[in-house]
């Protein structure tokens, strides 16, 4: 399309265009600049001013009462959506290994049970999911959290390194089979030195969703083993007491920052995992 | 070096789907350069992969050096394969991809690194030993393909149409050097492609194969001279053989065809006595460069007098069409002989050359095996359906 | 020819590798069986149960989608589901698509532009819902902003009108996934074929009229999966139900999903909650399976 407009001048249309798409830039930042201005601000500030107005002090206790009330569930977090992501992306990783060069009766019904997968709504598991983890003993852990990540994070991540895998050619297979190379050598030389991309673009997609989700937290956990989104929604939520907005504020930073910083930093592998999902395959 | 033979090879890819090989035999002594030709499709790189091990036969036996490899993997048949995409390890240098196959059958190395040397050398890739494969152009990723094979010192190489890629110019200059190499390695080779003229130049054996059979087995020559049916004739030779159909007549006690060219008519006598072909259904084919200008003086040859409809001067020939039996009809002349479009030319024909096909079946008629003797090891079979 | 003796030999290496495949798969295999269409079974028999605060396998027919059926509050969320659905939709995607036509002008700094469009999807949406919740709280949020600013006697209470609360989750959701349908649309526009637009632009046609005529018809397939994904999402919608209004005032922005996790782990109806999350499914293949269908015949066409 970059051919219509040919030239670059100011012309009133092209003026237009540009207001408009800078005013849509600014609806898109309010809420993190309100969010962030609120954060640092005393209650007092937040009930005399505005959303937009500046503080007339600038101080962190919204940050250090937040901090301390979600601390561990930071970390709980962490705990959760670390080995998650790295075992999630390693089994989807030999998975659409398998499904686009190793191919065998019955591969391509799977793959389509899984492809069904992603679109699962996960109402109708959580209660067996919550029964079977109690019967493992594993009701209310972190540990519980981290299987159940993997298990539905599956469908997700063979999805990306299939689509991704049908693309290098089979010769390249063939010609390995023939060097005398056997399954795993195939995969550890030749095919996971190519996969950088799409290892990138699963591990930051991973990341997010298991960070970001809120409902397995909240189905699955309780008490010490929530994720830090459950700990914020009952921090946010809670109709005790006088609301600290600036709290609120800064405790849902602290929830959001991790995932944002990963989207600044590796926005492009983010955006590819994206639309490599939405284009259908 | 070994000898390879196919004993009724047999493929399937499932009950109910029709074959995708049927009744392969052919077999090719040491040394022996085997061409497998056809149109998309007719089960050459299938044939291929199996023969590699990497697809399984339903029927049938693959030997190698008289030993029946139709159960093992393709490591452990010592079979070496160059790909039409050449198939390099992108992620690993040139030297890395020759190696790759030396290190896992765990050679010492200093062994490999002998080996290398000698493949590069070879090869004239010396120079690239340290560049991966995204970093060389077509004909250099082609010298390393095929370096990868050679290092391997197999009993049998593959190669999988490994010029398609190649622009035209390469193409020729790759094709002559891959004869001299046979030459001087004398290496068991199986070569498919889909050029008609590799498989003339290249091969000591050619296989021409559609729809999953042999249609013919035998040498360039045969396959040229005396092709098994009329895809074989069709298939081989370019320009392609000219069919013209019509029904032979019977006149003192010989089989004619009559010619046709609108201004006259001439009648070709054809040796067979078959009771039997008179008044059926056949194809006379003819190639178009035993179709000359007729000599000035008559030398008892059929000639017949016809218009010059097209003429497309290629160079070293010129191709004159004319219209024979309604037919488009092409002959090859040379370039100071041919005429101008309209124009009328005498043409002259050997009947000793032209070659009759059945027109339901397509089946060669009258067997008419040149003197030379073509029995031998390697039995010429004609298959055709 | 001689023959020897011709031994299939396949050695236990062989053997292995040709299982390999097959094994390495097996535990996925069996997750997914098990964890996805084993666990949708298990719901959809307890649908038929009594259960209630623990599973109570006795048969119970088709009472506990009765119940849904006369509860005032699945009436209330499946209506809610319509009009949020619809409105997130539709609003959606009119801003993606505008957004991305704008995008695609030559614009400078159009990564940076774009890359400000995409981050809300990089939040959680109790993250979204607990900051629009404050955006959108009536007498300090918005309305006071506008008030301060000039615009007396502004006010902006839907977060508590019963009427009006589901706007507020449709203000929270578009702003979230708009980013990510211009970014659907923003690919699809650049895949266009070039020709065509050249074509167009002989034969005369201005550009927003090659835009609305040309272009934008020929993403139809852009258009299909942006909606079955935004579809999706709506369905799924319950984090940021729960960040911003927990259900309420009442439950008159209650959404399917929040019923479902209030009735099943909240309330001790297990029964009515495994019937809410079947009829979730049945909406969501409702959608897909039209679209999968059509999908493959067009396949299967060209």
């Amino acid at each position: 399309m970059t051919s219509l407009v040919g030239k670059r001048s100011l012309s009133l249309s092209r003026i237009a265009i540009y207001a408009l798409l800078m005013f849509a830039v600014l609806l898109y930042l309010v809420p993190l600049v309100v969010m962030l201005l609120t954060s640092f601000k005393t209650p007092e500030d937040i009930s005399t001013g505005n959303l937009l107005s500046w503080p007339s002090v600038i101080t962190g206790i919204g940050w250090v009462k937040a901090w301390a009330t979600v601390d561990g569930y930071f970390w709980n977090s962490i705990k959760i959506t670390v080995p998650a992501v790295l075992a999630s992306t390693a089994i989807g990783a030999l998975n659409g290994y398998v499904l686009s060069m190793w191919r065998f009766r019955g591969s391509q019904l799977f793959f389509g049970l899984l492809l069904f997968g992603c679109f699962l709504p996960f109402q109708t598991v959580l209660l067996p999911a919550s029964f079977t983890l109690g019967k493992m003993g594993l009701a209310s852990t972190t540990t519980g959290l981290v299987i159940v990540h993997i298990v539905y994070g599956l469908a997700f991540t063979t999805l990306f390194f299939r689509n991704y895998y049908v693309s290098i050619p089979d010769a390249l297979v063939k010609a390995a089979r023939l060097d005398g190379a056997g399954f795993f050598t195939i995969f550890r030389r030749i095919i996971l030195p190519m996969s950088t991309p799409i290892i990138m673009v699963c591990l930051i997609w991973q990341f997010t969703q298991i960070w970001n989700d809120f409902l397995f937290g909240v189905v699955f956990s309780s008490g010490d083993s929530q994720p830090i989104t459950v700990a914020l929604n009952n921090l946010v939520n809670t109709s005790t007491g006088v609301k600290e907005y600036n709290v609120d504020m800064a405790a849902a930073m602290i929830a959001g920052l991790p995932t944002l910083l990963v989207y600044v930093v590796a926005g492009k592998y983010f955006v590819r995992g994206l639309t490599a999902g939405a284009v259908k395959g | 070096m070994a000898t390879l033979e196919l004993r009724n090879v047999n493929k399937t890819y499932g009950a109910g789907l029709p074959d995708t090989l049927k009744n392969i035999e052919l077999s090719i002594k040491d040394g022996e350069f085997l061409i497998l030709v056809g149109p998309s499709g007719c089960g050459k790189s299938t044939l291929m992969n199996c023969i590699a091990g990497l697809e399984n036969i339903t029927g049938g036996a693959i030997m190698i050096d008289d030993q029946d490899v139709s159960g093992m993997s393709p490591k452990d048949r010592d079979i070496a394969m160059v790909f039409q995409s050449y198939a390099l390890y992108p992620t690993m240098s040139v030297r890395e991809n020759i190696e790759f196959g030396l290190k896992i059958r765990k050679m010492p190395q200093s062994a490999i690194d002998e080996e290398v040397a000698r493949v590069a050398k070879l090869l004239q890739i010396e120079h690239l030993l340290n560049r991966k494969p995204g970093q060389l152009s077509g004909g250099q990723q082609q010298r390393v393909a095929m370096g990868r094979a050679l290092a391997r010192r197999p009993k049998i190489y593959l190669f999988d149409e490994p010029l398609s890629n190649l622009d035209a110019k390469l193409r020729v200059e790759m094709r002559t050097e891959m004869k001299l190499m046979h030459q001087r390695l004398k290496t068991t080779t199986v070569y498919v492609t889909h050029d008609q003229i590799e498989a003339m130049t290249l091969g000591d054996k050619v296989a021409v194969m559609k729809d999953g059979i042999i249609q013919q087995f035998g040498t360039p020559k045969q396959i040229y001279n005396d092709p098994a049916n009329l895809f074989v004739a069709s298939f081989i030779g370019s320009p392609p053989m000219n069919f013209i159909g019509l029904r032979l007549k019977r006149q003192d006690g010989r089989l004619m065809a009559v010619l046709d060219s609108g201004q006259a008519r001439c009648e070709l006598p054809l040796g067979m006595q078959d009771a039997g072909l008179e008044d059926r259904d056949v194809i006379v084919g003819i190639r178009p460069e035993q179709i000359i200008v007729a000599a000035q003086e008559p030398n008892g040859l059929p000639t017949l007098r016809a218009e010059v409809t097209v003429t497309e001067p290629t160079g070293p020939d010129t191709l004159v069409f004319v219209q024979l039996n309604g037919v488009k009809v092409c002959c090859r002349l040379a370039p100071d002989t041919a005429p101008q479009v309209g124009e009328s030319l005498n043409l002259q024909f050997d009947p000793a050359k032209v070659l009759l096909f059945d027109a339901q079946t397509g089946e060669r008629l009258g067997v008419s095996l040149p003197a030379q003797n073509t029995l031998g090891d390697n039995v010429a079979q004609f298959k055709g359906r | 020819m001689n023959s020897t003796a011709a031994f299939r030999k396949v050695s236990p290496f062989d053997a292995l590798q040709r299982w390999l495949p097959k094994l390495v798969l097996a535990p996925s295999m069996f997750i997914v069986l098990v964890g996805f269409y084993g666990y949708i079974l298990w719901t959809f028999v307890l649908s038929f149960t009594r259960s209630t605060f623990l599973p109570n396998y006795t048969w119970a027919g088709l009472a506990q989608y009765q119940r849904l059926f006369e509860n005032d509050r699945w009436w209330v969320a499946s209506k809610n589901l319509l009009v949020f659905g619809g409105l997130f939709i539709g609003i959606t995607l009119v801003i993606g698509v505008t957004l991305a036509v704008l995008l695609d002008q030559r614009i400078r700094r159009e990564g940076f532009i774009r890359t400000i469009y995409l981050y809300p999807m990089a939040l959680s949406m109790i993250v979204t819902g607990t900051a629009w919740k404050w955006l959108l709280n009536p007498g300090m949020g918005l309305d006071k902003l506008l008030r301060d600013w000039g615009w007396e006697g502004f006010r902006l209470d839907w977060l508590i009108d019963p009427d009006r609360v589901v706007y507020c989750l449709v203000i929270a959701a578009v702003w979230q996934a708009s980013g990510f349908i211009m970014a659907m649309f923003l690919a699809g526009l650049r895949g266009v074929d070039q020709s065509i637009i050249r074509a167009a632009q002989i034969d005369g046609a201005s550009l927003p009229r090659i835009y609305w005529k040309v272009v934008l018809p020929s993403l139809r397939p852009v258009f299909f999966s942006a909606v079955m994904i935004l579809a999706h999402i709506a369905i799924k919608s319950f984090d940021l139900v729960a960040a911003m209004t927990a259900g309420g005032p009442g439950y008159s922005s209650d959404l399917p999903a929040m019923f479902m996790y209030s009735f099943t782990f909240s309330r001790g109806q297990m029964g009515m909650g495994s019937a809410s999350a079947i009829l979730m499914l049945g909406a969501i293949l409702a959608i897909i399976v039209p679209y999968l269908y059509s999908e493959l015949r067009a396949k299967r066409n060209d």
